[in-house]
């Protein structure tokens, strides 16, 4: 059958395109030396900081999720949209807000010079802790509320006909729902933050503050050791591979949590208390997250004028990827969206972006010169890495679609073109939106991959702006920042958009 | 003639044998307990389950093998008829070219000869979700008729519609199936609506689809599995 020779050839093209250049590193590191002194380090730091970074993530989402579940309030479902926007936001562009932010010039440090008091740096271990949690702590708290929401609506009432208190609600309502929720939020964060690059990039460095992913860029970057990158890349892959294990684990599937927008009566949290800690929680979340995006936007403005031709042509190069990597991604995801399909999308997320694109180099480097595939190569592996978000999203829709459409179209004897085109692709509009904005916002803002492969002439917006930030034109650096997320948020926004309308 | 030949259906622990044959033009009901098998039956016939021993014959050829669009079979099912988001004329015209291509002007004739055939003059550019159940019923009633094939299958198609607007269908059901001289199995919870209908009906009860009896003197003289079914007072 058509549609299954598709999907055989869709699920071998994802393996052989992951396992191929893992393969390619094997065989690379084998005959090497090996691991550098300061190797060790970089392992330690990255366990460390991954493991800081799921912890005050997921302990910080608690009072604020639990704010949101038992609250109303105006602006409440905006905040929750927030809440989803870090995952669209270029690494990069947060970067930045959190500079402006909390930097040496930063809002909190001219604060903390009128008040006498000492300045704190952004760079090392707490700043890329705290951008981490600037990342995760939304995700966290989407993923507790959903847990608060689930909580059945007859156990709340018994709480209030029984007339328990805060203490005892917490003890026999939430905690349980804790105990269930923290563990796998705690550990799908610290997968994320294990393959941390961007982030380690722009405010770690230095032997204090390495992590194996950029470990393997200074390898095989300032170094070109490629042996050491190669058993770098080895150690990254088992980390993330048993971490993501682990994390699948624990967390058993987790969506995107459809339905957060809604508030379940309640009863409990009245006292004075509890409403003046769930507004200090709202309050200094919002801060948190609004105040660098803010200064984004306020400190960018003017840095648009500077923005020369060069920023132009990046630009165009990253619109050129996200389109070619969402095309790719989902003509890889509409044959795959079944379970099994969803099962081997996983892969993309064990692995790491860094390690594929050493491999690839690897592979690539006694044909060509890899530098001249740096674009094509970013939009493979974005789109790859997208594959298990697409896959989340589109397989639930594409099986009911199947279920409910499957025997119609069968008893009428559809042609595999007509079912694609009048039942499938129309039915499937809104998710394939949604999943195509999300992939193209992703390889917009990506700054991965590129930075190990490309030279001057091909660089994306993420790689400029980065570059802009290392020769120490914070003005340009903050205008391009501003356009790059004005391109991501434009483009989620764009495929979303063309998925609902008429739909 | 439609001939079951020692059908015989496992899933798990369920089993369903068959073994009768049907005349062409003849109005059949399918009746029994829920879970006795009735859907099971109309999917064997259709092409959605296939059998593990056993052969379907039409007019002597075998179709035991024939995926669902190559039998001389239409089907209402329970819902899901239309795509709800294809305008009637396209939903319809899915029927004559399931290869989805641009509608010829001679098929789009034949498909709003067919909506006026079911009350529905005019409604070819509306979707389904602006119809009421009724319209719904018969713009699917309309698709059966362009499909043209010698067996009808409907599987409680109905359920969801008040009695009156049921008995309505049941009689715009008759009248397609008297225009294509269609063999038309009904399965149906209802004994009423298998007196109003059928002339024959079929009982599935324990594991089993007998051959058919005159609907009034099988619920005159109801053997034990089916007097069990109907209760009391049911018969």
């Amino acid at each position: 059958m058509a549609r299954r020779s598709l999907a055989l050839i869709a699920a071998a093209l994802v393996l052989a395109l992951t396992l191929v250049p893992i393969g390619a590193v094997t065989l690379r590191a084998g005959g090497f030396s090996g691991f550098a002194p300061g190797d060790g380090q970089a392992l330690r730091f990255t366990l460390l900081q991954a493991f800081l970074s799921g912890l005050f993530s997921v302990l910080a989402a608690v009072p604020v999720a639990r704010a949101l579940a038992r609250r109303r309030f105006a602006g409440r479902g905006l905040l929750v949209a927030l809440l989803g926007a870090p995952f669209i936001l270029p690494v990069i562009v947060a970067v930045l807000g959190l500079i402006a932010t909390f930097g040496a010039n930063g809002l909190v440090n001219r604060g903390l010079a009128a008040l006498g008091l000492p300045e704190v740096t952004i760079y090392g271990l707490h700043g890329v802790v705290l951008a981490h949690v600037f990342f995760n702590l939304p995700l966290a708290t989407r993923l507790l509320l959903q847990g608060w929401l689930a909580v059945p609506a007859e156990r709340l009432r018994l709480a209030a006909a029984l007339g328990l208190t805060p203490w005892a609600v917490f003890r026999t309502i939430e905690a349980p729902m804790l105990a269930r929720i923290l563990p796998g939020a705690f550990a799908v964060i610290f997968v994320i933050c294990l393959s941390s690059f961007a982030v380690a990039l722009t405010l770690g460095g230095g032997p204090r503050a390495t992590t194996v992913e950029l470990a393997i860029y200074q390898a095989m970057r300032f170094d070109f050791d490629l042996g050491r990158a190669a058993a770098l890349s080895l150690l990254q892959l088992a980390l993330a591979t048993a971490a993501g294990l682990v994390a699948l684990k624990l967390s058993g599937g987790t969506g995107f949590g459809a339905g957060l927008d809604r508030v379940v009566p309640r009863w409990d949290g009245q006292g004075r208390g509890q409403r003046a800690l769930d507004a200090l929680a709202i309050g200094v979340v919002a801060l948190f997250l609004l105040t660098p995006l803010s200064l984004v936007a306020l400190r960018g403005l003017p840095g648009l004028a500077l923005l020369g031709p060069e920023t132009w042509v990046a630009a165009g190069h990253s619109l050129s990827v996200a389109l070619a990597s969402t095309a790719l991604c989902l003509a890889w995801a509409l044959p795959l969206a079944t379970r099994r399909g969803e099962a081997l999308g996983l892969l993309g997320i064990a692995i790491s972006p860094l390690v594929l694109g050493t491999g690839l180099f690897l592979l690539l480097r006694p044909v060509v010169n890899p530098f001249t595939l740096a674009l094509p190569v970013t939009a493979l592996i974005n789109a790859l890495v997208s594959l298990p978000f697409a896959l989340r999203i589109l397989r639930p829709e594409a099986e009911a679609i199947r279920a409910d459409f499957g025997r119609l179209s069968a008893a009428l004897g559809l042609t595999p073109w007509a079912w694609l085109r009048w039942v499938f692709l129309p039915r499937l509009r809104r998710p394939l939106g949604f999943a195509a904005g999300l992939s193209a916002a992703l390889s917009m803002g990506d700054l991965g991959v590129i930075a190990l492969f490309a030279d001057p002439e091909r660089a994306t917006l993420p790689l400029h702006v980065y570059r802009l930030m290392g020769s120490y034109q914070m003005q340009a650096a903050q205008g391009a920042a501003l356009l790059l997320l004005g391109a991501s948020l434009a483009i989620f926004w764009l495929f979303d958009r063309g998925g609902r309308v008429y739909a | 003639m439609l001939e079951l030949r020692d059908l015989d259906y496992r899933e798990g622990g369920y089993r369903l044998r068959a073994s009768l044959s049907l005349e062409p033009g003849a109005r059949v009901a399918v009746i029994g307990p829920s879970g006795a098998g009735k859907s099971t039956l109309l999917d064997l016939i259709a092409g959605f389950r296939a059998p593990q021993a056993g052969r379907i014959l039409w007019q002597g050829g075998d179709i035991t093998e024939a995926p669902p669009a190559r039998r001389p079979v239409a089907t209402l099912f329970q819902d899901q008829n239309l795509f709800p988001h294809l305008s009637l004329e396209r939903n319809l015209g899915l029927a004559l070219a399931p290869g989805g291509g641009r509608l010829s002007s001679e098929a789009r004739d034949r498909v709003a000869e067919a909506l006026r055939e079911v009350g529905l003059a005019g409604f070819a550019a509306r979707r389904p979700g602006e119809l009421s159940g009724g319209q719904a019923g018969r713009a699917a009633l309309a698709r059966v008729l362009l499909q043209a094939r010698p067996i009808l299958l409907l599987d409680e198609p109905f359920a969801a519609l008040g009695p009156a607007l049921k008995a309505e269908m049941l009689d715009r059901v008759g009248a397609v199936a008297a225009r294509l001289a269609a063999l038309t199995l009904l399965v149906s919870h209802a004994p009423e609506d298998a007196r109003r209908f059928a002339e024959a009906t079929i009982l599935v009860a324990e594991g089993q689809a007998f051959p058919p009896r005159e609907t009034g003197a099988l619920f005159a003289d109801p053997p034990q599995s089916l007097s069990a079914y109907l209760g009391p007072r049911g018969a």
